[in-house]
C-alpha cells in the first residue's frame, strides 16, 4: 500500500478522518498501517472502548451493579429511576439497571456465536465454490441462493415457530441458518478476483499446492471485506435477536435480554417511557458499536476510500 | 441485454423457487415428531381432523409424493388451509393491500430521501451536511425498527399529537409514521451506498471528460453520474426488499395495520402453522420474482453484465 497516497488522502477526508503525523512510520505492511490508521481514529477509540466496556458487562456483571436482577420486590412496580434505583424498577419491582446490565452477556453470546459461525461457514463453502469453480461452484452457489432467497427475520420466525424457541444458542443458529449465505457469497466473489491476481499465477507457476495458494495467497490478501462484514454481522444478530424476542418467538423468561425488557414493558410505554428508553438504549449503543468499528475497519483496510471521503 | 443471459437468468431462478420452497416445505413438515401436532402447537386437535389433515397435505405418502402436491397447489394459488378451516389463499388476498400499501410507501421514503441524501452528501463532499448525513445515517441504520417504531409513536403520536398513534381509523393519514419507521433504516444504508458510488463516479475520468467538453453540470450529473452510479444502487433496493418484509411484521404489529404482516405474528401468537408456512413461501417467492427483475432491469441498463 502506497502510505503517501494514504497521507494526502487522509487530509482531505475531513472532520470524520484523523490526521496523520507527519513522521509517522513510513514502512507500511498492510496490517501495521491499518494498526497506525486505527489507532489516531477517534471512532475506533469510541467503537472499541464501547465494545469492551459491553464485554466486561457480559463476562462479569457484578463488576456493575451490587443488585441481584432475579430479586424482586413486586409492591415496588414500575418506579421512576430514583436513587435506589437508578433505572427505576420493572413491573415486576426487580431493579431495572440490574436487570438492563445483566442483559449484555445475552446479547453478546448471540452476536458473537452468529459472527464465528457465519464466518466460518463462508470460508470453507466461499473459498470452495470461488477456487474451484465449475460444479462445486454451481452447487454451491445455488444451495446458498434457496437459503438466501428465504428473509432472514421470516425464516427464524417460521423455523423458531416450529420448534417453539429455545435458548440464546439456538436462536443464534436459527440466525446463523438464514444468514450464513450473505458471507458466503461475498468470500466466493473475494476469492474469485483473488485467483487471477499476478502473484497467485506465479505461485502457481512455481508450483505451489491448492492449499497454499487459497491459504497463503488469496485468502490473506482478500480478508479485507471478510473481517468488515464479521464486524457489521454481529451487530445485525444482535439487533435481529431482540426483534425476535420483541415478537415473541426469540427468547422467553427467565432468560434476560433487551428484546424481552422491551417487549414486556410494551403496554406501559406512554405512562413509563423509562422502560422502554434504557434497554433500547443500551440495544443502540451496543449495536451501533459493531456498526461503527465495522465502518473504521473499512476505512482502515481500504486504500482507496481516501477517494471517496 | 443479450438473449442468452436473459435466457440463463430466468434458467436459474426455477432450481431457488423450487429449491425454497422444498426447503421451507421440509421445515414444516419433514423435521423429527408428528408435523400436525408441531403445526397445531397449544390447538387440541380432534381424531377425526388430525385424518382429514393427514389426508390434505399427504403425510401418509412418501415426502416427494407430498412435495409434489404442495407445488401444485402453490402453482394453484392454494396455500393450504388454517386449523379453523380458513382457506391461507384468501385470508392473504383480504390483507393484502394493506402490506403494498404500507411496503410501496416505505419504499417511496427509501428512495427519496436515501437518493437526495447520497446526492446532497457527494456534491458537498466533506462540508457539514456531508458530515451531517453520514452520521445521522449511521444513528438510523443502528436503532431497530421496533425501537424506532415506539419512539415515533410517543414522540409524534403521543406528545405532539401530529399524526394518529396507530390504526386506520383516520385513513391514510395512519400510514405516514409506518411508512417513515419502515422506509428510514432502509433510506439511510441506500443513502450511504449511493453516496459512495457517486463520489466513485463523479472522480472517474470520464466524468471529468464530458465536464472538460463543456457539457452543462446538469446533463453531467443526470445523463453520466447518475446512470453510471444506477447499478449498485438498484441492486440494493431490490436485495433491501428482504429488510422491508422483515420489518413489516413488525411494524404491522405495533401500528395496528391489518396487513399480512400482523397476520404472521397472530399466526404465530396463536400457533397456528399454515398461516406461517403460508406466508414465509409467498414472501420467499415475490423476494425470488423481484431479485430476478432487478438482476434483468441491471442488464438492461448496463450491457456489459453477462453473467448471473
Amino acid at each position: 500500500m502506497d502510505s503517501h497516497l494514504g497521507q494526502t488522502a487522509e487530509v482531505a477526508l475531513g472532520p470524520l478522518m484523523p490526521e496523520l503525523e507527519p513522521d509517522a512510520a513510513p514502512d507500511a505492511t498492510l496490517w501495521g498501517d491499518v494498526v497506525r490508521k486505527l489507532r489516531k481514529d477517534p471512532r475506533f477509540i469510541i467503537s472499541a472502548g464501547l465494545i469492551v466496556v459491553f464485554c466486561a458487562m457480559g463476562l462479569v456483571p457484578r463488576l456493575f451493579t451490587g443488585a441481584d436482577p432475579k430479586s424482586c420486590d413486586i409492591l415496588n412496580f414500575a418506579q421512576r429511576p430514583s436513587s435506589g434505583h437508578w433505572f427505576g424498577t420493572d413491573i415486576l419491582g426487580c431493579d431495572y439497571y440490574a436487570r438492563v446490565i445483566y442483559g449484555a452477556r445475552t446479547s453478546l453470546i448471540v452476536g458473537f456465536v452468529v459472527s464465528g459461525f457465519s464466518v466460518a461457514i463462508a470460508l470453507t463453502l466461499g473459498s470452495l465454490a470461488g477456487y474451484f469453480g465449475g460444479i462445486t461452484d454451481a452447487v454451491i452457489s445455488r444451495f446458498a441462493d434457496v437459503w438466501f432467497s428465504i428473509p432472514t427475520i421470516l425464516g427464524a420466525i417460521l423455523l423458531l415457530e416450529l420448534i417453539h424457541g429455545g435458548g440464546p444458542i439456538i436462536v443464534a443458529l436459527v440466525l446463523v441458518l438464514f444468514g450464513w449465505p450473505d458471507l458466503t457469497r461475498l468470500v466466493r466473489a473475494s476469492v474469485l478476483s483473488g485467483k487471477e491476481r499476478g502473484y497467485v499465477r506465479a505461485a502457481r507457476a512455481l508450483g505451489a499446492s491448492d492449499g497454499e495458494i487459497l491459504f497463503r495467497h488469496i485468502l490473506p490478501n482478500g480478508i479485507a471485506p471478510i473481517v468488515v462484514y464479521a464486524a457489521y454481522s454481529v451487530g445485525a444478530a444482535i439487533a435481529g435477536e431482540a426483534a425476535l424476542t420483541f415478537l415473541g418467538v426469540g427468547l422467553r423468561l427467565p432468560t434476560i435480554s433487551w428484546g424481552l425488557e422491551i417487549s414486556i414493558a410494551e403496554g406501559r410505554i406512554s405512562q413509563d417511557p423509562h422502560l422502554l428508553f434504557f434497554p433500547a438504549l443500551f440495544l443502540c449503543l451496543l449495536v451501533g458499536a459493531f456498526v461503527l468499528l465495522g465502518e473504521t475497519l473499512r476505512d482502515a483496510l481500504d486504500p482507496k476510500v481516501a477517494r471517496r471521503g | 441485454m443479450s438473449r442468452r443471459y436473459l435466457i440463463r437468468r430466468i434458467l436459474i431462478a426455477f432450481p431457488v423457487l423450487i429449491g425454497t420452497t422444498l426447503l421451507i416445505y421440509a421445515m414444516a413438515f419433514a423435521l423429527p415428531g408428528d408435523p400436525i401436532r408441531r403445526l397445531a402447537g397449544m390447538h387440541l386437535i380432534s381424531e377425526s381432523t388430525h385424518r382429514e389433515i393427514t389426508q390434505r397435505y399427504h403425510l401418509d405418502d412418501p415426502f416427494v409424493v407430498q412435495y409434489y402436491e404442495y407445488l401444485k397447489g402453490i402453482a394453484h394459488g392454494d396455500l393450504g388451509e388454517t386449523f379453523t378451516g380458513q382457506d391461507v389463499s384468501s385470508i392473504i388476498a383480504e390483507r393484502f393491500p394493506v402490506t403494498l400499501k404500507l411496503t410501496l410507501g416505505a419504499f417511496a421514503v427509501e428512495i427519496v430521501l436515501g437518493l437526495v441524501a447520497a446526492f446532497v452528501a457527494a456534491l458537498r463532499r466533506a462540508t457539514f451536511i456531508d458530515s451531517f448525513v453520514l452520521v445521522s445515517t449511521l444513528v438510523l441504520i443502528t436503532i431497530p425498527v421496533f425501537v424506532l417504531a415506539f419512539l415515533a409513536q410517543l414522540m409524534i403520536g403521543v406528545k405532539l399529537k401530529w399524526l394518529p398513534v396507530a390504526g386506520l381509523q383516520h385513513g391514510w393519514l395512519g400510514y405516514v409514521l409506518p411508512w417513515l419507521v419502515l422506509g428510514v433504516g432502509s433510506a439511510a444504508a441506500v443513502g450511504r451506498i449511493a453516496r459512495s458510488n457517486l463520489l466513485d463516479n463523479l472522480n472517474s475520468e470520464q466524468i471529468k471528460a464530458a465536464t472538460a467538453r463543456g457539457l452543462p453540470r446538469r446533463r453531467v450529473l443526470g445523463a453520466h453520474v447518475l446512470k453510471n452510479a444506477l447499478v449498485p444502487i438498484v441492486t440494493i433496493l431490490g436485495l433491501d426488499l428482504a429488510a422491508l418484509m422483515g420489518g413489516a411484521p413488525i411494524t404491522e404489529t405495533i401500528f395496528n395495520l391489518p396487513g399480512l404482516g400482523q397476520m404472521l405474528i397472530l399466526g404465530v401468537r396463536t400457533e397456528n402453522g399454515p398461516i406461517v408456512v403460508g406466508l414465509v413461501t409467498l414472501a420467499a417467492m415475490i423476494f425470488i420474482f423481484t431479485n430476478l427483475f432487478v438482476d434483468l432491469l441491471c442488464a438492461y441498463i448496463d450491457p456489459r453484465i453477462r453473467y448471473g
